[in-house]
Order: structure tokens, then sequence, then C-alpha cells
């Protein structure tokens, strides 16, 4: 009897920790992101579901993002989206005509604790329903000189419209690109830019059609970027 | 409700649904899609813009917009602008939006530059 107790306790020790820590991250994500995230899915079906997304769909977290970013990132926390989410909410018509984004609709990200970071982070990474898409990609890592990359990337694929590759180069409707090296999984990049409807119906970026080679050139390309622009940061 | 009217709308459901996402309007698409680049008034100036090395075309401007046909507006939408010899920017909206949807999109564009082909 004695000996059970004590194994119990042993186990209890060992345990405890990391499900008081899980616990804490769904707490804090049902308490204070369910708000504006999707935590559930499924993606929106319908624009008028689109247009009400208050913050980007986290329920395949797990699949997109490197833990480290999200832990680093909800600390704190930068904006990724120039014209925020859902764009369409946050833009006008400004002097000449010309759309302008109306940075006051824009407000900062809440940002938590390390401890909090970290256990939001450990619940996050277990939402994964898209392992099927990111199983289908194989990224080879294949050093790309920017200028080569940037040539796929603005001349032959058009991606530029709407990403910026450096702070204030390039397109406002999508996130920048610059950091998604350090913030996304290569998998999820490569299976993204093959079709982004997959994750996200309504998307409002396109599927390019981008062939298997030229996705692996963009994946690497987008690496690069990261690595330069963490040097000068 | 009858039973055979219930009926009724059951069958009609079941012959709608296998048409798979839901049709959206014109209006919605654009705002979505379409605004990005060619603007909130269609005139070419989206938030998109400023790094483009060719410019999206101001759908009101009618001398521009009557040139083309409305099967070119439909294949330009539908395969984006190489099919027709112009920028890769124009992308493809094949895999977003249906052809009745395309359809809507061309006659929307016509009352945006209030013409038509050759007018
Ligand atoms: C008021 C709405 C709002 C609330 C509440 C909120 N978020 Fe966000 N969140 C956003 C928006 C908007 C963005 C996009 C920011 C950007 O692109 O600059 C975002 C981005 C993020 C991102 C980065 C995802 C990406 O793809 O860019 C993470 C991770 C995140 N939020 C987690 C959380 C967590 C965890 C909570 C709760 C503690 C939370 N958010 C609460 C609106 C919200
Ligand atoms: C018409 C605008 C548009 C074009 C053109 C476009 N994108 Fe996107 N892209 C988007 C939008 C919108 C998102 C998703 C926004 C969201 O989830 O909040 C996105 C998301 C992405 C992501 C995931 C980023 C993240 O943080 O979630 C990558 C990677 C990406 N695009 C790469 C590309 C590449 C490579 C091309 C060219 C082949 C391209 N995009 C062309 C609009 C565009
Ligand atoms: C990523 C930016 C971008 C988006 C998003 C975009 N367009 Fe375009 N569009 C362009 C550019 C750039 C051109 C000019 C191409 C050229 O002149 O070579 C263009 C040209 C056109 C033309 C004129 C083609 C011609 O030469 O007659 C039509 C019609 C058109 N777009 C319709 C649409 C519709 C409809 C949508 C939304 C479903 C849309 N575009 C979304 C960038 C975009």
């Amino acid at each position: 009897m004695t000996g059970r107790i004590f194994l119990v306790s042993v186990f209890a020790a060992v345990l405890w920790p990391s499900l008081v820590l899980a616990d804490a991250g769904s707490a804090i994500l049902s308490k204070d992101c369910v708000g504006c995230h999707n935590l559930k899915g499924p993606a929106p079906q319908t624009l008028k579901e689109l247009w009400e997304r208050q913050g980007p769909d986290l329920f395949y977290a797990g699949n997109k993002y490197r833990q480290t970013w999200i832990v680093e990132w909800l600390q704190k926390p930068q904006r990724i989206r120039p014209a925020g989410e859902f764009y369409g909410q946050h833009i006008q018509s400004g002097a000449g005509g010309k759309d302008v984004i109306d940075t006051s609709t824009l407000k900062p990200h809440m940002a938590l604790s390390k401890e909090e970071a970290t256990s939001v982070a450990a619940e996050l990474e277990k939402l994964r329903p898209h392992d099927d898409l990111i199983a289908k990609e194989k990224v080879s890592v294949a050093p790309i000189s920017k200028q080569m990359g940037e040539m796929v990337f603005d001349k032959f694929q058009g991606c530029l419209a709407c990403h910026t590759i450096e702070a204030n180069y390039g397109g406002l409707s999508g996130p920048e690109l610059y950091t998604a090296g350090r913030r996304l999984q290569p998998e999820y990049i490569a299976s993204y830019i093959r079709n982004p409807q997959a994750w996200d119906p309504k998307s409002w970026m396109p599927n390019k059609h981008v062939s298997d080679a030229n996705i692996q050139k963009l994946v690497n390309y987008i690496e690069v970027l990261s690595t330069e622009s963490r040097n000068v940061k | 409700m009858s039973n055979s009217r219930r009926l009724l709308l059951l069958t009609a459901l079941a012959f709608v649904a296998p048409l798979g996402f839901a049709t959206e309007t014109a209006v919605d698409n654009y705002k979505t899609y379409c605004v990005q680049c060619h603007g909130l008034q269609g005139n070419g100036n989206g938030i998109n813009i400023r790094d483009m090395s060719v410019q999206p075309r101001d759908h009101t401007d009618a001398k521009a917009m009557s040139g083309r046909s409305d099967d070119q507006l439909f294949k330009v939408i539908k395969e984006g602008g190489p099919s027709i010899d112009k920028s890769v920017l124009m992308p493809r909206w094949g895999g977003v939006l249906s052809d009745d949807e395309i359809r809507d999109m061309v006659r929307y564009l016509r009352t945006l530059c209030k013409c038509q082909f050759g007018s």
C-alpha cells in the first residue's frame, strides 16, 4: 500500500507541472483569445464569415507555426499584416481616390508573460488537423541567391503584389514575408503556396499554380530573407 | 409545412447542394478579391499598387474596358494576365471563383465602366 502511494506521488510529481502548464494554456486561450481567433475550425465558408474574422485562424496552429516563435511573439507582439485582418475592414479611399490603410483601426496585440506564452504555445502546438497536407510536402534545403529568389518571387510569379519582402517594400494585403521563415514551418509555407484554398477556402491569396521546382525555390528564398532580416535587427 | 411540400424542398436542396460552395455576389467577390489591387472605387488604386511594376487596370476607364469583349474579360479573370498577354501581376481566379461567379463579375465590370464591348 505505501509502495502504491509512493508510486502515485512520484507519478504526480513528474506529471503535475506539465499538466498545470497545459491547463493554464487552454484556460488562457478560452478566456482571452477565442473572441478574435478561431480555435476549433472550420475556416470561413462564406465571405460574410471571412469579413468578420478578427484575427488569423489558430485552429491549425500546430501545423503552421514554429513553437519557439509563438513564445517570443506573444511576449512582444509586432504587426505582421500591414492592413490587419480582415484587410477590407481597415482600408478607406484617401486623397486622389487612392486607397490607404486606416491605421487608427489597427490596435496593438495583447502581450503575455513568458510563462503564459509558453503554456499557450504548448497548447497551440497540439492543434494539428492538417497533418495530411503537411505530410505531402518535402522541402529540401538548397541555397538560393537573393537575386534569383526575388526574380521568381516578383517577376515570374507576381507575389510581390501582395507581400512585403523587406520593411516597406511590396504589397500590403498579405502578411509580411521577410519574417515568415522564423514564423512558419517550411512545409506549411510550401503547402500554402501550392494551394491556399486547401487551408482557407475563401483566402484572398489566389492559387498561382506554382510548379514544384519553383515552390522549392520560394521556400528557400523566404528562409534566406528571414536570416537576413534577423541579422539586420 | 405539409409533407409533400417538405419533400419538394428536400429534393430541391439535393439539386443545389452538389454545386458545392455558396455562390457569392459579384459586389462581395470584388470587395474581397479585387479591391486589394483595383481599389475600393475600382479605379486601379488599391492598397497594393505602390511597388507594382505594372499598374492594375482602372475598371472605370470606359475607353480601355470597351476594348475588351466579355469573353476576354472572362478569360483574364479565370486564367490570369498571361492568358491574354498581360502581366502576371493580374492573378488567375479560377480556383476561387466559379464560372457563374466570373460571368456575374464580367457583368459587374460593365456597370463600373458604364460601357460595352466596342462602344
Ligand atoms: C482583439 C482581437 C485579438 C485578441 C483578443 C487576440 N488576438 Fe491574436 N491576433 C489578432 C490579430 C488581428 C492578429 C494579426 C496581427 C498581425 O497580423 O499583425 C493576431 C495574431 C496572433 C498570432 C500570430 C498569428 C499569425 O499568423 O500572424 C498569434 C500566435 C496570436 N494572435 C495569439 C493570440 C493569443 C494566444 C491570444 C490570447 C491570449 C490572442 N491572440 C488574442 C487579434 C487578437
Ligand atoms: C492577391 C494577393 C496575394 C498574392 C498575389 C500572393 N499572396 Fe501570399 N498571401 C496572401 C494572403 C491574403 C495570405 C494569408 C493571409 C492571412 O492568413 O491572414 C497569404 C499568405 C501567404 C503565406 C503564409 C504567410 C503567413 O504568415 O501566414 C505565404 C508563405 C505566401 N502567402 C506566399 C506567397 C507567394 C510565394 C506568392 C506568389 C506565388 C504569394 N504569396 C502571392 C495574399 C497574396
Ligand atoms: C494582385 C493584384 C491584382 C488583383 C488582386 C486583381 N488584379 Fe486585375 N489586374 C492587375 C493588374 C496589374 C492588371 C494590369 C495587367 C496589365 O495591364 O498587364 C490587371 C488587369 C485586370 C483586367 C484588365 C485586363 C485587360 O488588359 O483588359 C481585368 C478585367 C481585371 N484585372 C479584373 C480583375 C478582377 C475581376 C479581379 C478580382 C477577382 C482582379 N482583377 C484582381 C492586378 C490585380
